[in-house]
């Protein structure tokens, strides 16, 4: 294998396991500030205790995705540097001043008001707590927005002029708003809305199976389910003008993604099919005629390009094909498990209310009430992970998309490598890649261990009590 | 001698990424150092130790994210030279960077039974990150050069570094903890003061001696006296700390400090030495500020950025310390019960 596959192979690996983090994290910590505030809002009522729980199970999931967030974005940092020096030497100017106001503004934000979100209630009032859980959550918004901004750039390249073969900028405000930037960014923030909704979701189902659940799982589970119902059509609306946005931008990349080979017109939509980029065609497709015309141009006699027409400029089809169909697919089964089981709990809501007229409060069903069927929660649990499928699969269709180019159209992937000794890549690929399965597997163990261990340690009396919790890091 | 706008912006650059090296060296100085030091303690002082940085080490590790982000920022070319020539003690460095910082959360969150082994990982990052930093600092006082004496002079830091790591983190215990383990921490750091004074004394010795550009900007006449001062307060930071490691009764009258802040000031003053000796190269003897920056317009832009965030980030890190100011407590995610003040849980033991 040559330097470059490898370089590649390891960028993707090391850029795929960070993703996985900052995909939970972005929204956990938006939904946190709601159990937080619920918690506040319902104070003396039994309510509290289920907040209180709910936020306090998923502050430890937050905070150890946080921190393999942290260490494997550490690694992204320094990628540019040890195996891409072409990158930085040509795109630099342009590059360098958007990820130094990512560091600036959001990093350094997250992790120093991480410490006081996690650690400081009680030693800052109620409202410095809020505040610094706002930012941490803020935090995370803002470096989304500055990487996707950068790597919208990279897509959608605007507001610059090349000189002696770099880059420099002329508008920033072109640069930052680049054409495929509004719609990326909306397309991740929800794709990590419903990373989080489903893990949420999936992982107090599979507590309520287990029947190791808090005050709070109900909560919990009823929050995944509702964010997720409605961020999904949302989704699937982005989805779709991200797709006629690339389409004005980048034609390969939606030919690659259509199987569409030779420019036509009324080009149907292949549904499934297995490309065959030596002959140029799809075999065994299964096809509809004029819908790819129509959902992609919105008028069923369009003219869609061909892959014949981007020789040797457009990406290899068959990952970015089924990328793109794996992605569509879990969000199409999102849909339906979603909304599936928000119409079961609402069904279930309207009866309770019914049943108990309003004088008498709300309904606090026990945890062991949940209304849904356990084949249902089972489903739910399986979805667990779902939106890390889809999200890996998404960035799949963007990146790989995008080959054989770095800078879309300006620079390609192979002018931009450090000339390593394969050797030396290939051993590094091997030693990360170890690690990532490693930790991978520990993460997941972890997060059903404390799936399993809910409690929050009883503060029994005010004095002494806690001394009494064994020192230690939190618990 | 007037300097022009667009010649002194990559000056203010190679200072501000200087600065957030040497605030990355000092603040995750200390954690890699309580993290080099876990293996020696008891179970459960091993939980203190952890306790006394759970709230910082994300913080102290974004300035390594700066200093890194601002050499790619302002000096695209050297970051593709530096970090393309480190490319293998980067990679270890990452890969124990990762251990440690995950080690952190896994050891206190998964199964009990496992404990020992992430504390394990944890001191293992701990050691390897110190030493691949060690070796990347004399790979880079060297030039980059490659052979035997500049490798072995490379191996010597790597081999130093953790000591001076240890100094710091004892230090810090020695603030943050009490008693039995407060009594712990002046002995380790007696036992690492030592190698890391000598390790000083040897790498002083030896850059002039790898590289003559360095050599004539120290011994070349007027220069060497106005220079004087910093090995003498070099020396003077080493016997306060030795002064104070010494004696408990010093410690126990409250100036157990003066350890954390003398080494601090040692490494100030190593690192104003360093600066001394580069500039203005930004890769020894191969490379000036200037050849490496960024073009103007972009420097300008983020230059603004910095010139805003900077001081923030700093009055919240200030921030941050007060909070956890005082002796390391138990950490929680929950508000201790009411009619508690969280200082009088700082002895609680
Ligand atoms: C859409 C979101 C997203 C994407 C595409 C990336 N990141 Fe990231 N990154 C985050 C979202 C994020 C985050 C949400 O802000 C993190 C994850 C851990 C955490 O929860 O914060 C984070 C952490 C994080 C850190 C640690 C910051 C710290 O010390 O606190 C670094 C250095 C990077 N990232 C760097 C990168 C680079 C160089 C990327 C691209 C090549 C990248 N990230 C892609
Ligand atoms: C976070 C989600 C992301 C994922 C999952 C992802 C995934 C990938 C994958 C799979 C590749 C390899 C493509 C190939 O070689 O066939 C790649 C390449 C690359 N990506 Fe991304 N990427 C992400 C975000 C980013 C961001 C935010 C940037 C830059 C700011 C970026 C910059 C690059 C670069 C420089 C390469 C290497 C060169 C190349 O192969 O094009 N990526 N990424
Ligand atoms: C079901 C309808 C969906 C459609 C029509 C759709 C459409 C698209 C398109 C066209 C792209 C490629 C953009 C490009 O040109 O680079 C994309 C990328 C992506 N998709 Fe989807 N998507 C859908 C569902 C989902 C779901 C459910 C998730 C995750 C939960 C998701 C996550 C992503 C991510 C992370 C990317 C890469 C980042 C980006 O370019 O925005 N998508 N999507």
């Amino acid at each position: 294998m040559d330097t470059l596959l490898l370089s590649r192979m390891q960028f993707a690996a090391n850029i795929s396991f960070h993703i996985l983090f900052p995909a939970i994290n972005i929204a956990l910590c938006w939904f946190l500030v709601y159990f937080r505030l619920r918690y506040s809002a319902a104070r003396g009522t039994p309510a509290a205790q289920a907040w209180e729980e709910a936020y306090y199970l998923w502050t430890k999931v937050f905070a150890l995705s946080f921190a393999l967030g942290v260490v494997s974005g550490v690694v992204m940092s320094f990628q540019f540097g040890t195996n891409w020096p072409g990158y930085m030497e040509k795109v630099g100017n342009i590059a360098g001043p958007l990820l130094g106001y990512e560091v600036l503004t959001a990093f350094f934000l997250e992790a120093s008001f991480l410490g006081i979100m996690l650690f400081g209630r009680g030693r800052v009032s109620d409202r410095v707590h809020m505040v610094a859980t706002l930012m941490v959550a803020l935090g995370t918004t803002l470096s989304a927005f500055w990487i996707l901004s950068l790597n919208s750039w990279m897509q959608t390249p605007a507001g610059f002029r090349i000189e002696d073969g770099v880059a420099h900028a002329e508008s920033w405000f072109q640069i930052v708003f680049n054409p495929s930037f509004p719609y990326r960014l909306v397309h991740m923030l929800l794709a990590s809305t419903l990373t989080a909704s489903f893990l949420i979701a999936g992982l107090s189902a599979y507590q309520i199976l287990r029947r190791t659940t808090n005050a709070g799982t109900q909560k919990a589970l009823v929050a995944g389910v509702v964010a997720a119902a409605i961020a999904i059509p949302l989704q699937i609306v982005a989805g779709d003008l991200h797709g006629l946005n690339t389409l004005e931008h980048q034609p390969a990349k939606i030919a690659a993604i259509e199987g569409i080979w030779h420019t036509e017109r009324r080009a149907p939509l292949t549904l499934f099919g297995l490309p065959n980029e030596v002959e140029g065609r799809t075999d065994y497709a299964i096809t509809v005629p004029g819908l790819a015309s129509l959902i992609l141009a919105h008028d069923i006699d369009a003219e869609l390009k061909g892959l014949s027409e981007f020789k040797g400029e457009h990406p290899p089809v068959a990952p970015v094909f089924w990328s793109f169909r794996v992605m569509v697919g879990v969000g199409l089964l999102m849909l339906a498990v979603s909304w599936w089981m928000a119409w079961t709990l609402w069904r279930y809501g309207r009866k309770m209310r019914r049943v108990q007229p309003a004088s008498e409060g709300r309904p606090s069903p026990h945890v062991e009430q949940v209304p849904l069927a356990r084949w249902q929660l089972r489903v739910l649990a399986g979805m667990t992970f779902s939106g890390w499928v889809a999200t890996l699969a998404g960035w799949y269709v963007t990146e790989i998309g995008r080959q054989p180019f770095m800078v879309y159209g300006l620079y390609k992937v192979a002018d931009m490598v450090a000339p390593h000794a394969p050797g030396m890549v290939l051993s590094t690929f091997v030693a990360y890649l170890a690690l990532y399965l490693f930790l991978l597997v520990a993460y997941v163990l972890v997060l059903m261990y404390m799936a399993k261990h809910p409690a929050m340690p009883v503060p029994a009396s005010p004095q002494g009590a806690r001394a009494a919790v064994p020192l230690g890091g939190p618990t | 001698m007037d300097i022009t706008w667009p010649e002194l912006l990559p000056l203010i650059f190679m200072g501000v990424m200087g600065l957030s090296l040497l605030a990355y060296v000092v603040l995750d100085g200390y954690d890699l150092g309580v993290g080099i030091l876990l293996p020696l303690a008891t179970d459960a002082e091993k939980d203190i130790m952890v306790s006394s940085i759970g709230p910082f080490w994300d913080a102290n590790e974004t300035w390594l994210v700066l200093g890194i982000g601002v050499l790619l920022i302002a000096f695209p070319r050297a970051h593709g030279l530096v970090l393309s020539t480190l490319y293998l003690p980067v990679a270890v460095m990452l890969v124990a960077l990762i251990l440690r910082g995950v080690s952190f959360d896994f050891r206190i969150k998964g199964r009990a039974a496992y404990k020992g082994m992430w504390n394990a990982l944890f001191a293992a990052g701990s050691l390897l990150a110190a030493m691949a930093q060690g070796w990347m600092l004399g790979s880079y006082l060297t030039g980059f050069d490659t052979s035997g004496w500049s490798l072995a002079f490379s191996a010597l830091i790597a081999l130093t570094l953790p000591t001076a790591y240890v100094v710091l983190g004892a230090g810090w215990l020695i603030m943050k903890t009490w008693d039995e383990l407060q009594h712990k921490a002046m002995a380790w750091g007696r036992r690492a003061l030592w190698p890391m004074a000598l390790a000083l004394l040897a790498i002083s010795a030896a850059t002039p001696l790898v590289s003559p550009t360095v050599f004539d900007k120290w011994f070349s006449m007027p220069d060497i006296i106005a220079l004087l001062p910093i090995p003498v307060a070099c020396a003077l930071g080493l016997l306060a700390a030795w002064h104070v490691l010494r004696r408990p009764a010093v410690v126990a009258a409250g100036y157990g400090w003066v350890v954390f802040a003398s080494t601090v000031l040692i490494f100030v003053l190593a690192f104003l030495g360093l600066a001394y000796s580069i500039y203005p190269y930004i890769v020894l003897d191969r490379m000036t500020v200037w050849q490496a920056a960024s073009a103007h317009e972009s420097l300008v832009i983020i230059f603004v950025g910095v010139a805003i965030t900077l001081p923030v980030i700093i009055v919240y890190s200030v921030f941050l310390y007060r909070v956890f100011w005082g002796r390391a407590t138990e950490l929680s995610y929950l508000a201790p019960p009411p009619g508690e003040p969280p200082q009088s849980r700082a002895r609680a033991s």
